[in-house]
């Protein structure tokens, strides 16, 4: 399998990730020889084999429904790179 | 004054408990150290001057009950400080500052430790030499222009050369063992489960463990012993009896059975690394120990399936990243011009291979092919070991396939960078705990490391193998301070 140029832009599309076409040829050279050492799985017959999830293997436990930490809009919005007090700013999404 | 140099985190809280030492001593030795190495690259975010408040509040009113007396540590920079700068060594976070503490360091502060300062580390704790950090590469203290491993590079260089006594690191692939291996140190990756990962910043998170970067196996099993803890707010975070590890740490590993993989015996392996492997299997030997030869017939694709398993589960955590909530920010014309072009700058080259990667094999029609088989890879790898651990207490293998290279030798070929990881990662895809400890060097002097992987939960065990065959082996770094000159 080969991973061409048009594969490459529309993993980035989906990575929401902007990608110049310079760096897009240089990674898709890349991946092709990632891929191509990890096509060595289909060697493995696994259609008798059950997936693993997670090693710790337990079902999630079930807490009570309960605030923890309330009021701390604050430290929430601390770290936010454009803001006004209340909210996250995002560009204009609606017209 | 005592010396300090070459103390080990053990000697040190036993000086500090006995008088001998104060914890402004301690923390000066440490910070003045620091501050001479600025070459080796091994901090992102100093802490010395609040570090020093600390240390002289101690030795006020000290508290010589708790395991870590104030002892000063540096941190990888992967888990979340409260209120210091916490970078994951990406230019996405480059001014995050965590409102809350990673249950880890909250372990530490709470036995009486010091936070030191942030290390270096690969960006988002992908590499394996510290070249995709964005705050740049890391010097090994072993020799100039040699990467110190990776991802915890900045951790393992700064214990090495003497920056801090003891320090933390995440292994998702053989991030703790790869770069203790590489610098002459040891390096424990705990069982997936045992050290909370609330408050680290997410890689893959079925594969993340964070663990102890020590001098010595002693210091290892306390520093563990600290770590430990069962967290409900991880909900993987397992419950069990955790040990004493320091306390109980023996020497004496008669009669335990040491399985020796066939499958590690990896084509075009150096003739040093198969003379350090037989090197260990005769002091395994000579303590009484017996060896058993076994087989991890999936080995070969432990690596192929981990670049399924690790990139998939990074595109997910690393959606978050979208210029909205924290972190960088670039303008866009619209929404998603911006969080593209947010995440086109704020991410390295590596991480975005890696996003790619993720993104491609849980993509519509590649799922089945691609990531549902690499955990079904997952499951045989954890079944082979099962099997062995029927007839053995260990195993035991080198840590990598190669001492420490050079700075820019693999970093155009993520291929062969990757393969640094062969001996690391089936033991993360099998949730097992593992301790790298230095076993003797190369040609060159570069440091080399042996690997000892137990049972889920059986940390005990693998310190205790790995204590014996450290009095045995006796290794030590000489260094000359060359990077202060």
């Amino acid at each position: 399998m080969t991973i061409d140029l048009k594969t490459v832009k529309h993993i980035s599309k989906l990575s929401r990730i902007s990608l110049e076409d310079k760096k897009a040829e240089k990674l898709a050279s890349d991946l092709n020889s990632i891929f191509s050492f990890i096509e060595k799985l289909n060697e493995l017959d696994t259609s008798k084999t059950e997936p693993l999830t997670s090693i710790a293997e337990t079902t999630l436990k079930l807490r009570k429904d309960e605030i923890k930490s309330g009021n701390i809009r604050d430290e929430v919005l601390k770290n936010s790179p454009d803001k006004n007090k209340d909210f996250f700013v995002v560009p204009k999404v609606v017209e | 004054m005592t010396e300090i140099k070459n103390l080990t985190l053990v000697d040190l809280v036993s000086k500090v408990k006995s008088k001998e030492i104060s914890s402004k001593e301690i923390t000066e030795y440490f910070i003045e150290r620091s501050k001479k190495s600025k070459k080796l690259n091994s901090y992102i975010t100093e802490n010395f001057e609040k570090a020093k408040k600390m240390a002289d509040e101690f030795d006020k009113k000290p508290d010589f009950k708790c395991k870590l007396p104030g002892i000063p540590i540096a941190v990888k920079d992967l888990f979340c400080t409260k209120n210091l700068r916490t970078t994951a060594g990406s230019k996405i976070l480059e001014n995050f500052v965590p409102t809350y503490e990673s249950t880890i360091t909250e372990n530490l502060w709470s036995s009486g430790a010091i936070l030191l300062g942030k290390l270096n580390c690969d960006e988002f704790a992908m590499g394996s030499s510290n070249e995709t950090s964005f705050f740049g590469n890391v010097q090994n203290p072993i020799s100039e222009n040699l990467v110190p491993g990776g991802s915890s590079g900045g951790s393992a260089s700064a214990l090495a050369a003497d920056l801090t006594p003891a320090t933390i690191g995440t292994d998702t692939g053989g991030s703790i063992r790869q770069p203790a291996s590489f610098t002459g140190t040891v390096g424990l990756k705990p069982t997936y489960g045992s050290c909370s990962r609330y408050g680290i910043v997410a890689f893959a998170s079925s594969l993340d463990q964070a663990g102890p970067m020590t001098k010595d196996v002693k210091d290892c099993s306390l520093l563990l012993e600290v770590m430990s803890s069962y967290d409900n707010k991880d909900s993987t975070s397992v419950q069990f009896k955790r040990g004493n590890y320091l306390d109980k740490l023996s020497d004496n590993i008669k009669g335990k059975k040491i399985g020796i993989p066939k499958e590690y015996r990896i084509d075009k392996m150096p003739k040093e690394i198969e003379d350090l492997w037989q090197k260990g299997i005769n002091i395994i030997k000579d303590s009484g120990a017996e060896i058993v030869d076994v087989s991890l017939p999936n080995t070969n694709y432990a690596l192929p399936a981990y670049y399924i398993v690790a990139p998939a589960e990074a595109s997910s955590n690393l959606a978050r990243y979208d210029g909205v909530k924290y972190g960088f920010r670039s303008e866009g014309t619209n929404l998603i011009d911006m969080y593209e072009k947010t995440r086109s700058k704020g991410f390295g080259d590596e991480v975005k291979r890696r996003i790619m990667i993720g993104t491609y094999v849980l993509s519509s029609g590649y799922y089945d092919a691609y990531y549902l088989k690499a955990q079904k890879v997952r499951r045989l790898i954890k079944n082979d070991f099962d099997e062995v651990y029927k007839k053995v207490d260990a195993i035991l293998t080198p840590s990598t396939p190669s001492s420490a290279f050079k700075i820019g030798e693999k970093k155009d070929d993520p291929v062969s960078m990757y393969l640094n990881d062969i001996f690391t990662v089936p033991v993360n895809l099998a949730g097992l705990p593992a301790i790298s400890i230095p076993a003797g060097t190369d040609k060159k002097g570069y440091p080399l490391g042996l690997q000892i992987i137990g049972k889920a939960f059986d940390e005990q065990n693998i310190l205790n193998i790995a204590y014996s065959m450290e009095k045995q082996i006796n290794f030590k770094n000489n260094l000359n301070d060359w990077w202060m000159k």
